[in-house]
């Protein structure tokens, strides 16, 4: 304890013995600490930022912890589904925190993300919390879509989150159509469409993308180039993988999506052009560890030598670990107690979410409309089961 | 809307009884309205024209009853100034450039000899402007029809309306024409208000001829000039109201932009080209292009973008230019849209309205006829909306554009030129009918006839034939394909115990098929014969006109599954 509080700069007030060591990281100083990227950009019709970003040791705490969280929520989640308590789809993000939580520290609650379906670890970063994923993952009516929407169709309407959607590529022109309301109704925020190489190759994002770019509108769309859409590998799939160029007259940045700090750069920088000069598009280059989904092993179209080369270079969270421990912001313990605290407070998550009651069967036709005007709906059996919506 | 066949006044003053709408030509070409003969009117086919005529009050036209010889020229001024001009008149026999201001024919101009073309030269005479054909002598009504010269046809797919219901061929019209148009038809207005006159400008092409300057007031309009003709027949006529379901959506669209800023239009040609069909007329001048947006040819782009913007709070309505075209989006209306309420579990929801025309139209071709209400009625999450008549438009777009929930607005092209009679009520910004209600077009006993859209219209007229051997047939006009109102149909089956259900698209899977399982279900036992069912061909739609004709339900069809149904036929 005696040498954290020597360590630190700007300790304000005593630290008592009884804290935690966790509590010691979130106090830490506000003092601005440069850091540098790990590459640099790569810019296509445009003058791409500075590698050195501005941050403080609280944000680089802060990082860390929100990147743990998001790993032990992604294999949490592995194993519920192998337990059968998650069905259907699960798409996993580890590999890819730094994404959700760069994006996360360049912009605020007004601007809005939508993403495809791969979304649990963006939804926590727009500040839902654990029991709305894992409830909703478990289809329980905790869940923030009431257990019905499931692992594709996470939304938090209240932080700009809008989902969570299950056809590839829809969701670029759902953005830019945000974009377009937030620019009509004259807000100064931008909207953050996030999409993976998959999709990249989709025709409607392009058509979206001529109007964003005829109409001027605040939309940044992020490709998340994780290398493989589905099994299919990039060279595989695209004439041309520089995601970042594809927008042609619409300029493009290419970002290191393993390192947070990069990608909070390029969308502060992404937010300023934007607002001001129309869409842009950020190619992160990233990678995941997990397979499609739960149900693709993930080593049938690429090597575990790559994987876990991959996870030895680049991983981000090693990266934030490796600057955290640099400028002797903690000791190794404490982000190992870091680490498990966020184990524990994940394993008493899902223990809670696991006793919340599934939705009632009423909620079968709940919210099919707005405004039902009392119209009578069906069950499979219609002279069994009939409702009338409200 | 006709003339009451009223006689203008032999002693010279012309001026009619104040009831009756008075073509604004009337005022002016009061001197000079010769009538060439019939013949003339109708043999210039290389000539673009259009013919706007006045029905009798017996619903004939006038140029079929125009005598051939008769020529008409009205005494006297209709601004009462009283001087008798006959003698000037009669020198002109032959007028065909005829001054519109009637100044020259207040002050007894006399039309230069070498503007006079002999009436046999119609078919040269490339020049001329417009001619007064009247009517039988003393009858104020006018026929006027104007040549486009030369122009090229605009052959666009939505100028489907035909010369029956005056339907114009549009150019475009500069600034400074339409302004002295305007203003023209402003003065006029007054002129005649003051007199106690209702006016009834009824304009379509002009073409201003290069040596008339006095009308060059009159440049070349756009078919723009009909919405003045629908306000002044609004504001002026005394007679019961009737507005074009074109009108009626245009008013619709109209009052709801302008009564929620969060409302804007989205779609191909919905600015500029005022609208592929004109329904967007007038609403991008009046409210700009930001709540006015051309697209390209992208509608997966601009139905996702409009969903987005749903989502956000805004109020989309997205123009399909025909449904056929929503099959390239169709993801976006169904998955974006009808669902995001549900899998949200309410916190996302979409005020989104598409619409456009749906089914067929005239030799349009298979890919452009399909009809796809019971596509989109499949479609939990969904609303569909089939308007039929004037009022149906207005009301339930309106109601449309006010709901939460997404809808799918299913117009028809042919019936954007139809006119129906609208209440007072319906003119009301704040008139909206309500969703998932049918309405009985007409009440009867025998067999129920259920439609939508323009079956409607072949409903009704298969009723009128019905009611002559006996059968009195009530037609209920759906209005709403999801939610299906179910309850007036069984209602109406219980009364009548017969049933036929009719519809444009192919019977599979189709709208007329859930109403016969709804009925069976619900009202088996009321039910005295099986259910009849008249639906469109189950092939593509061909372009033949023989073909396309058998593809599609006609009139006859239907009276005769009614006489089916009620036993009065054998079964083949």
């Amino acid at each position: 304890m005696a040498q954290i509080i020597h360590r630190s700069t700007n300790l304000l007030k005593p630290v008592s013995v009884a804290v935690s060591a966790t509590r010691h990281l979130t106090t830490a100083s506000t003092t601005p600490i440069t850091v540098e990227t790990s590459l640099p950009f790569t810019g296509h019709n445009i003058e791409p930022p500075s590698r050195s970003v501005e941050t403080t040791p609280q944000e680089l705490l802060s990082f860390f912890r929100d990147m743990v969280l998001m790993r032990r929520m992604e294999i949490a989640a592995d194993s519920l589904y192998k337990a059968k308590l998650i069905r259907g789809f699960c798409h996993l993000y580890d590999g890819q925190e730094a994404v959700a939580v760069g994006m996360e520290a360049a912009i605020t609650k007004k601007d809005c993300i939508i993403t495809a379906y791969r979304d649990h670890c963006i939804f926590l970063g727009r500040g839902g919390t654990l029991m709305d994923a894992f409830a909703e993952l478990m289809g329980r009516k905790d869940g923030c879509s009431k257990g019905k929407g499931g692992s594709m169709h996470f939304y938090k309407k209240e932080s700009g989150f809008y989902g969570g959607h299950g056809i590839v590529g829809a969701q670029v022109p759902l953005g830019i159509g945000l974009a377009f309301a937030q620019k009509y109704c004259k807000d100064e925020n931008v909207t953050f469409s996030m999409y993976g190489d998959g999709a990249a190759n989709q025709g409607q994002l392009f058509e979206a993308l001529n109007m964003a770019a005829l109409w001027d509108l605040p939309a940044i769309l992020v490709c998340e180039n994780n290398h493989y859409g589905m099994g299919t590998a990039e060279w595989r799939a695209a004439k041309s993988p520089s995601y970042y160029k594809r927008g042609d007259y619409v300029p493009g940045l290419k970002v290191d999506g393993m390192d947070a700090f990069a990608v909070k750069q390029a969308c502060k920088f992404a937010k300023e052009h934007a607002l001001k000069n129309g869409p842009i598009i950020l190619e992160m280059d990233t990678y995941r560890y997990h397979g499609h989904s739960m149900s693709d092993p993930g080593s049938t179209y690429r090597t575990r030598d790559e994987i876990s080369g991959v996870r030895q270079e680049r991983d981000p969270i090693e990266r934030i670990r490796k600057l955290i421990l640099s400028h002797d912001l903690a000791t190794e313990k404490e982000l190992k107690d870091t680490e498990k605290e966020m184990r524990k407070e994940v394993d008493d998550v899902i223990a809670k979410a696991k006793e919340s009651p599934l939705p009632d069967s009423s909620e079968l036709f709940t919210n099919v409309y707005v405004k039902g005007f009392g119209v009578e709906a069906f069950g499979a059996d219609r002279k069994e089961l009939r409702a009338v919506l409200p | 809307m006709g003339c009451s066949g009223s006689r203008l006044d032999e002693d010279g003053m012309g001026m009619p009884p104040k009831s009756r709408p008075v073509f604004l030509h009337e005022l002016k070409m009061r001197r000079h309205m010769t009538r060439p003969s019939h013949k003339d009117a109708i043999s210039t086919p290389s000539k673009k024209e259009l013919l706007l005529y006045d029905k009798d009050d017996d619903g004939s036209s006038t140029y079929k009853n125009a005598p051939q010889t008769a020529r008409f020229s009205p005494k006297g001024g209709g601004e009462g100034e009283g001087t008798n001009k006959h003698e000037d008149d009669r020198k002109h026999k032959d007028v065909r450039n005829v001054d519109v201001r009637g100044k020259g024919g207040r002050n007894g101009h006399k039309v230069n000899k070498s503007e006079i073309s002999s009436a046999g030269d119609a078919e040269e005479d490339e020049d001329y402007d417009e001619r007064m054909i009247g009517r039988a002598p003393g009858s104020p009504s006018f026929r006027v029809y104007f040549n486009d010269g030369g122009e090229d046809i605009h052959n666009d797919i939505g100028k489907h309306d035909d010369f029956k219901s005056g339907g114009a061929v549009s150019s475009e019209v500069s600034f400074t024409d339409y302004y002295r148009i305007l203003v023209e038809f402003i003065r006029v207005s007054v002129v005649a208000a003051r007199q106690g006159f209702a006016v009834k400008e009824d304009v379509r092409n002009y073409k201003a001829k290069g040596g008339m300057q006095r009308q060059s007031c009159f440049g070349k309009l756009e078919s723009l000039e009909r919405g003045i003709r629908a306000t002044a027949l609004r504001a002026f006529s005394s007679s019961g109201k009737e507005m074009t379901v074109r009108d009626a959506l245009n008013s619709a669209l109209d009052e709801e932009m302008s009564a929620d800023p969060k409302v804007f239009l989205m779609g191909e040609e919905v600015g500029e080209y005022q609208g592929a069909y004109k329904i967007t007329r007038g609403l991008l001048k009046k409210y700009g292009p930001e709540r006015v947006r051309d697209t390209p040819i992208t509608e997966a782009g601009f139905t996702g973008i409009g969903v987005g913007a749903a989502y956000y709070g805004l109020k989309p309505v997205i123009e399909f230019m025909t449904f056929n075209f929503s099959m390239q989006a169709i993801d976006h209306i169904i998955n974006s849209a009808s669902k995001s309420n549900y899998m949200s579990a309410g916190q996302i929801s979409v005020p989104i309205v598409f619409r456009g025309p749906n089914g067929a139209a005239a030799g349009v071709g298979a890919q452009h006829s399909q009809c796809f209400a019971a596509w989109y009625g499949s479609c939990p999450g969904l609303k569909v909306l089939v308007p039929y008549s004037s009022e149906d438009a207005r009301g339930l777009l309106k109601a449309a554009i006010r709901d939460p929930d997404p809808v799918v607005f299913l117009e028809n092209e042919l019936l954007y030129g139809e006119s129906f009679p609208v209440s007072a009520e319906a003119l009301d910004s704040s008139f909206c009918l309500p969703i998932g209600k049918a309405k009985i077009e007409r009440e009867g006993n025998d067999v129920t006839i259920t439609a939508f859209s323009k079956m409607v219209g072949y409903a009704l007229k298969a009723a009128e034939i019905l009611a002559k051997e006996g059968i009195t047939a009530e037609v209920i006009n759906l209005r709403s394909i999801r939610p299906l109102d179910t309850s007036t149909i069984n209602a109406s089956v219980r009364k009548t115990n017969r049933l036929v259900t009719v519809e444009e698209g192919v019977p599979q899977h189709a709208v007329g098929a859930e109403i016969c399982t709804t009925v069976v279900e619900e009202s088996f036992d009321y039910l005295d014969a099986p259910v009849e069912r008249i639906a469109g061909a189950d092939v593509p739609m061909p372009y033949a006109a023989n073909l396309e004709r058998m593809a599609l339900p006609q009139v006859d069809d239907i009276v005769r599954a009614a006489k089916r149904a009620c036993y009065r036929e054998k079964f083949e």
